[in-house]
């Protein structure tokens, strides 16, 4: 002990000090404050947000900003939830291919997992609308589809049509054919809003309607039947005047030629 | 086939025509008619027998067809589905009726051109053409004639009967124009107001979800979204519109409502922000061209089109009429939240709903 007390002016003492305060500082958090840290890093969700950090970085980073803060290209991420990466990536908008008025749909190159992951980055930047699961967009009501049809020439018809085909907007934008849009997907852009499209939220739609347009536009797609047989598309008088002017006058037209042209002659061969 | 043709009918395989051959030094003589061929059927009876009968089984089945119509009628329950294998689940009822009413068409015609292809004589009769007009004789005739009965008429000195005859004349096409008062009457007042108006400031109205049913509060309405509105109860209507009113459907079309949310520093027009709700803006949804419903809203450019004639609307812009027909903005309503948070309108919209009428006020 007088060896140290004899030292304890020595020019380099305070050092010393300062060092074994440091040493014990960082001794301390070793033994409290890791313990935590390490069992947060090895949780599930965290190792996807961190792939989907990753993924994220690789593919939307260049619009959207490494932190999905936007840009002049791409507007900020922080709020727009998982249901609109599901929805996004999903349907093959995002990555977008080329800019213009609208981006449009093409095939998806993401497996559901690589989604999910960013989904999960995304929605770690602020709270927003959650990727529904598959009771949330499936109903399970008798009358689902004729109250969903009622909702759905409400709010939708307009833009998507009496039948969901679809329809054309301004300078270029359109609405697109609901007709093999999955469930999961109409039911996300109903929550979202994607691109031009309003968003339905739960406080002016509440979940079971949207279930109920869910029902009544896969109803649409795949078992409604067609009482006039040919629908043409369903898209109303255009089509139909069109076959009936090209097709119906074209093939009476062609009669009547055929009928002038062929009389039968008898001759002596 | 041939056995049953009778070969001494057919005519020589050189038969002429009775036109002129055209020769060198005029290249444009009349041709004249091509020989005239005949018909298996104008030699051969027993091939004429068998036309007759096609043409007659045509219009059998045409008569079987349209008893197959009204049998289907009658018979087929009108809701029932069936599947057919190239038009897929189609209604039984149209499919019978389209396919008997078809084929009960179709077969007269058909039997209608077999009997004039097969059976009617087809030989061709020259008629010739002449000019238009009559001879001059007759022509100074009938002028004569006009000259001889208008000086016995009196017309040209009698002023007082030709005057009185060309009023009379002039008057009676106005006995057609007032039957066009039976287009009326005009609306006068009733286009100027909506259900809205009964709302004052001391007694608002509520503004009610189409999807819900119910009142909603101002954060509700989220940004980006859309959603339609139907005023709520009233001194006038404590029940709020029933679809047992009588002016259901006037009411409906004119109290219309679309709801959207703009960040407030996104509205460009002070004084439409002011008849909002904190960003909360309420519009008719009636296009001001020619009143068709109008809400295909684009949230990202505040544009609202009419897919009639694609007017095109900026909500963000006081509903500035930015491109198309339509003559005036969209109606504005002034809005507000009551003491519990809900929205409520305190006044009627700020101009006429719709397109433009005579008694309009602006």
């Amino acid at each position: 002990m007088k060896k140290l007390s004899a030292r304890r002016r020595h020019p380099l003492a305070a050092l010393v000090v300062l060092l074994f305060a440091l040493a014990a500082t960082g001794g301390l958090y070793a033994v409290f404050a890791p313990a935590e840290a390490a069992k947060a890093d090895s949780s599930a969700q965290s190792l996807q947000i961190d792939e989907g950090k990753r993924l994220f970085a690789v593919g939307c980073s260049s619009c959207h900003g490494l932190n999905g803060e936007g840009s002049s290209t791409g507007p900020s991420l922080a709020g727009v939830g998982s249901a609109a990466v599901d929805f996004q990536v999903g349907t093959g908008r995002m990555p977008a291919q080329q800019p213009g008025a609208q981006v449009l749909k093409k095939p998806n190159i993401y497996s559901q997992d690589d989604i999910d992951a960013m989904a999960a980055f995304v929605a770690s930047l602020g709270p927003g609308p959650v990727t529904p699961t598959k009771d949330q967009y499936t109903s399970t009501e008798t009358d689902a589809i004729s109250k969903g049809g009622e909702l759905f020439r409400t709010n939708c018809s307009q833009c998507h049509n009496f039948a969901g085909a679809g329809g054309a907007l301004t300078q270029g934008k359109f609405a697109p054919s609901l007709e093999n849009v999955d469930a999961k997907h109409i039911y996300e852009a109903m929550q979202t809003g994607p691109q031009n499209m309003p968003s339905f939220p739960d406080t002016t739609m509440p979940e079971k309607q949207k279930q109920e347009i869910v029902a009544f536009v896969r109803y649409q797609a795949n078992d409604a039947p067609n009482p006039g047989g040919l629908s043409l598309g369903s898209l109303g008088p255009v089509t139909e005047g069109l076959f009936g002017w090209i097709f119906g006058l074209g093939v009476l037209i062609a009669i009547a030629i055929w009928v002038a042209a062929h009389t039968t002659k008898a001759k002596k061969s | 086939m041939s056995h049953d043709m009778s070969d001494d009918k057919l005519p020589a395989d050189t038969a002429e025509g009775h036109g002129e051959v055209a020769a060198a030094d005029n290249p444009f003589a009349d041709p004249g008619l091509p020989a005239h061929e005949v018909r298996r059927t104008d030699i051969d009876e027993r091939a004429a027998k068998r036309a007759e009968r096609h043409v007659s089984l045509l219009f059998i089945v045409s008569m079987l067809a349209t008893v197959g119509f009204i049998a289907s009628y009658v018979s087929i329950d009108p809701d029932k589905i069936v599947y057919i294998f190239p038009l897929g689940h189609i209604s039984a009822m149209n499919f019978a009726l389209g396919m008997t009413l078809g084929v009960a068409l179709f077969c007269i015609g058909a039997g209608a051109v077999h009997w004039a292809r097969t059976l009617m004589s087809d030989v061709e009769h020259p008629a010739e053409r002449h000019p238009i007009e009559a001879d001059d004789e007759v022509r100074a005739d009938v002028i004569e004639q006009f000259k001889t009965g208008a000086g016995e008429s009196g017309f040209g000195r009698r002023k007082m009967i030709r005057n009185t005859l060309i009023g009379s004349m002039a008057l009676v096409p106005l006995s057609g124009v007032m039957l066009l008062r039976d287009l009326g009457p005009l609306p006068e007042k009733s286009l100027d107001s909506t259900a809205w108006s009964e709302a004052t400031p001391a007694m608002p109205i509520q503004l009610i979800n189409m999807n819900t049913n119910e009142p909603m509060k101002a954060e509700d309405i989220g940004i980006g979204s859309l959603t339609f509105a139907m005023p709520g109860p009233s001194a006038l209507r404590p029940n709020g519109l029933q679809e047992s009113d009588e002016d259901f459907q006037q009411q409906i079309a004119k109290d219309a409502l679309m709801l959207i949310r703009i960040q407030p520093e996104d509205i460009k027009d002070a004084q439409s922000a002011a008849l909002g709700f904190e960003g909360v803006l309420a519009y008719s949804k009636i296009c001001t061209h020619v009143g068709c419903p109008i809400s295909l809203y684009e949230q990202q450019t505040h544009h609202a089109l009419c897919p009639c004639h694609q007017s095109t609307f900026d909500l963000s812009d006081g509903a500035r009429v930015i491109f198309g027909p339509a003559g005036h903005p969209l109606p504005q309503l002034k809005i507000s939240t009551d003491s519990l948070g809900y929205l409520v309108a305190t006044g009627d919209f700020s101009h006429p709903v719709g397109p433009s009428f005579w008694e309009r006020s602006e």
